[in-house]
C-alpha cells in the first residue's frame, strides 16, 4: 500500500502540490483527477520520486521514500512500478527487451529474466508479439507491454500517469479491464491519473479531485456518485444535454442515492402520483461495485406538491431536485480543447 | 608554354594505393581517438545541461565553451596553432603523427557535438523509464542513451569519416601524406592531370562510399 502525507511541491514561489495526502491500500485503484494545470502530473512525478517533494511524506509499504539516501532510494522505489502516458518503449528494444529492461539493473540471472518476461507478456496477452518492436505495434498493444513493464519488478504500487490518453474508446476500455484484472490478481495498489471521466467510472474504486493542488474532494466513487451532487459528482456521471429547457418547475432531476434501485420507478411513480412522465435526459449505469448509478431529467405533465414528488422518490431511493443543475464538464476536457476555449474567449 | 609531365596511366596506382593506405591509417587513427573521447564528451554535455540526467550548469557552460573553441578555428588555422602542442605530444610537426593530433582536436568536438544532439533527440520520459526503475546513471546511459541514439551516433560518424577526409588532405600540406598531399604535389604543383583525376575519383567515391554505407547502417538499426 502506498500513503502519500502532506505531500507539498514548490517551484520557487510557485506551489504546485499543496498538503496532499491520500492513501491506496492493497488491491485498490485509486484514480486523481483534475483538469490540466491541476498538479496531476507533478503529484505523478512526486509519487514516483522523478521529482523530490518540498515535503511531505510517501509511505510504501511502511518505508518513507522521501527520506531515503540516494543509493537507497535506487532500491526501494522498485516497490512503485510506473506506467508513462503513451508507453513510453525503447523504440530500438523489441517487446520483450522492454519488459526486461527494469530487471537488468538489478542482479536477475538471465534464465530467470526470461522466465519472468514470458509470464508477463502472456499476463497482459502479448506473448505473440513479443519479437516486435514498437513501431509495428498499436497504441494498445504498447500500452499492454508498458503495463507489463510496470509490473516487472513486482511492486506493490503500481502509478499509471494517463495510460489511456490517446487511444480509442475500445482499446481503452480493454486496458482498463487489464488494470482491474491486474489489481484483483496481484492486489496491487494502483494509483491512477487520469482527467478521463468514462476511465474512473469504469474502474476506479476511490477517486479524489486535485484543484489547484489541493484535493479537494475525495470518496469511493459509488459514495461521490450516489450522495452527491457536486461538480466531481456531475463531471463522473454527466448529464447528456435535454431537448427541454431545465427551469420550468415542473422539471426534476433524479440521482440514484441506492444501489438496488427498482428500474421500474418511472411506471411505479407515475401511478402513485397519477401522471405521465417525460424522461428529457438520462444517463444509468451500472458501476464497480455491480449497482446502479444514474441521473436522470424528468418533467410532470400535471402540477404536484413538490414535498409529494420529494417523497415518493426517496421512498424508492432516488434523490429529487426541483429546477436544473449546471453541467459540469470542466474537469474532463482536454487540455488542447481547453486551450482552445481559452483563445476564444480571450479574442 | 608549360609542359605537363603527367605519370602514364600504368603509374598511377604504385602512387595512388600507398597514398589511400596513409589516408585510411591518418583517418583511422583519428576516428579511433574521437570516438573513444568525443562520445563521452558529447554524453557529458548532454547530460550536464538542464535536460541531461545531472544538471550542472558551471560544468555544462565550460565544457561547452572548450567543445566550441575547437570548431570555431578553420582547420589550417586551427593546426598551425598547436604545433607546439603536436611538438610536444609526438614530438615531431611533419608526417602522418604531427597531423593526428590536430585532426583529433578538430574531430572530438564535431563529434561531441553530433553526439549530444542525437542524445537530446530521446524524449524524457524514456530516460525516466530507467530512473523510476532504479537505474543508476551509468546504466541510464548505457541502456537509454547510447542505445536510442544509436542510429543518430552513426550518422554522425559517417559524417564525421567525410570530414576527416577532408582534413587529411589539408593536412597534406605539413606533409602528411595521404591522397590529398599526392593531389597537391604532384596533381597541383607538377601540373600532373592523371594524378588529380585519379586522386578526385577516388576521394569522391570513397565519400559515397562511406555515406551510403553510414545510411544502410542506420536505416538497419532503426526500428
Amino acid at each position: 500500500m502506498i500513503e502519500v502525507t502532506a505531500l507539498t511541491k514548490r517551484y520557487g514561489s510557485l506551489t504546485v502540490l499543496d498538503g496532499v495526502d491520500f492513501a491506496v491500500q492493497a488491491g485498490e485503484i485509486a484514480a486523481v483527477v483534475g483538469p490540466s494545470g491541476a498538479g496531476k502530473s507533478t503529484l505523478a512525478r512526486c509519487i514516483n520520486l522523478l521529482e523530490k517533494p518540498t515535503s511531505g511524506s510517501i509511505l510504501v509499504d511502511g518505508k518513507d521514500l522521501t527520506r531515503l539516501s540516494r543509493r537507497e532510494l535506487r532500491s526501494a522505489r522498485r516497490a512503485i512500478g510506473t506506467v508513462f502516458q503513451s508507453a513510453s518503449l525503447l523504440q530500438r528494444l523489441t517487446a520483450a527487451e522492454n519488459v526486461e529492461l527494469p530487471m537488468r539493473y538489478l542482479d536477475i540471472s538471465h534464465s530467470e529474466r526470461v522466465t519472468r518476461v514470458r509470464e508477463l507478456l502472456d499476463r497482459v496477452g502479448m506473448l505473440h508479439r513479443a519479437n516486435h518492436y514498437p513501431s509495428q505495434l498499436s497504441g494498445g498493444q504498447q500500452q499492454r507491454i508498458g503495463l507489463a513493464r510496470g509490473l516487472a519488478l513486482k511492486p506493490s504500487v503500481l502509478l499509471a500517469d494517463e495510460p489511456t490518453s490517446g487511444l480509442d474508446p475500445h482499446t481503452t476500455s480493454s486496458i482498463l479491464k487489464l488494470l482491474a484484472e491486474l489489481r484483483d490478481e496481484l492486489r496491487v495498489a494502483v494509483v491512477l491519473i487520469t482527467h478521463e471521466m468514462d476511465v474512473v467510472r469504469s474502474v476506479a474504486d476511490s477517486v479524489a479531485r486535485l484543484h489547484e493542488g489541493k484535493i479537494i474532494e475525495r470518496g469511493s466513487v459509488a459514495e461521490v456518485v450516489r450522495s452527491s451532487d457536486s461538480e466531481l459528482a456531475r463531471a463522473l456521471l454527466p448529464l447528456p444535454p435535454g431537448p427541454a429547457p431545465l427551469h420550468e418547475s415542473a422539471v426534476w432531476q433524479l440521482r440514484y442515492e441506492r444501489p438496488d434501485v427498482d428500474p421500474a420507478w418511472l411506471t411505479s411513480i407515475g401511478r402513485e402520483l397519477d401522471t405521465d412522465i417525460s424522461v428529457l435526459a438520462g444517463l444509468i449505469e451500472t458501476i464497480d461495485d455491480g449497482g446502479a448509478a444514474g441521473r436522470v431529467t424528468v418533467r410532470f405533465e400535471r402540477p404536484l406538491a413538490a414535498a409529494q414528488v420529494r417523497a415518493a422518490f426517496a421512498s424508492r431511493g432516488i434523490h429529487a431536485t426541483q429546477g436544473s443543475i449546471a453541467r459540469a464538464d470542466e474537469l474532463e476536457r482536454e487540455p488542447e480543447e481547453r486551450q482552445e476555449a481559452l483563445v476564444r474567449s480571450a479574442a | 608554354m608549360i609542359l605537363a609531365t603527367a605519370t602514364p596511366w600504368s603509374g598511377v596506382s604504385s602512387l595512388l594505393l600507398p597514398a589511400l593506405g596513409q589516408t585510411a591509417a591518418m583517418v583511422g587513427i583519428v576516428m579511433g581517438i574521437v570516438v573513444a573521447l568525443g562520445l563521452p564528451l558529447g554524453l557529458l554535455i548532454f547530460n550536464t545541461s538542464p535536460r541531461g540526467l545531472t544538471p550542472h550548469t558551471t560544468v555544462h557552460a565550460s565544457i561547452s565553451w572548450i567543445a566550441n573553441l575547437g570548431r570555431s578555428l578553420p582547420f589550417l588555422v586551427l593546426m598551425a596553432t598547436v604545433i607546439p602542442f603536436t611538438q610536444l605530444v609526438v614530438n615531431t610537426t611533419i608526417g602522418i603523427k604531427a597531423a593526428i593530433i590536430p585532426m583529433s582536436l578538430a574531430g572530438i568536438p564535431f563529434f561531441a557535438r553530433l553526439v549530444e544532439n542525437a542524445v537530446r533527440e530521446i524524449p524524457r520520459t524514456r530516460l525516466d523509464v530507467g530512473i523510476a526503475s532504479g537505474a543508476s546513471v551509468l546504466q541510464v546511459i548505457r541502456t537509454i542513451q547510447l542505445t536510442e541514439a544509436l542510429p543518430g551516433i552513426v550518422a554522425g560518424l559517417s559524417l564525421n569519416i567525410i570530414a576527416m577526409i577532408e582534413y587529411s588532405a589539408i593536412a597534406g600540406a605539413i606533409g602528411a601524406g595521404g591522397l590529398g598531399y599526392l593531389a597537391v604535389n604532384y596533381g597541383y604543383e607538377q601540373f600532373d592531370s592523371h594524378i588529380m583525376i585519379s586522386c578526385i575519383v577516388v576521394l569522391v567515391l570513397i565519400v559515397q562510399i562511406v555515406q551510403f554505407g553510414g545510411d544502410r547502417i542506420v536505416r538497419s538499426l532503426t526500428h
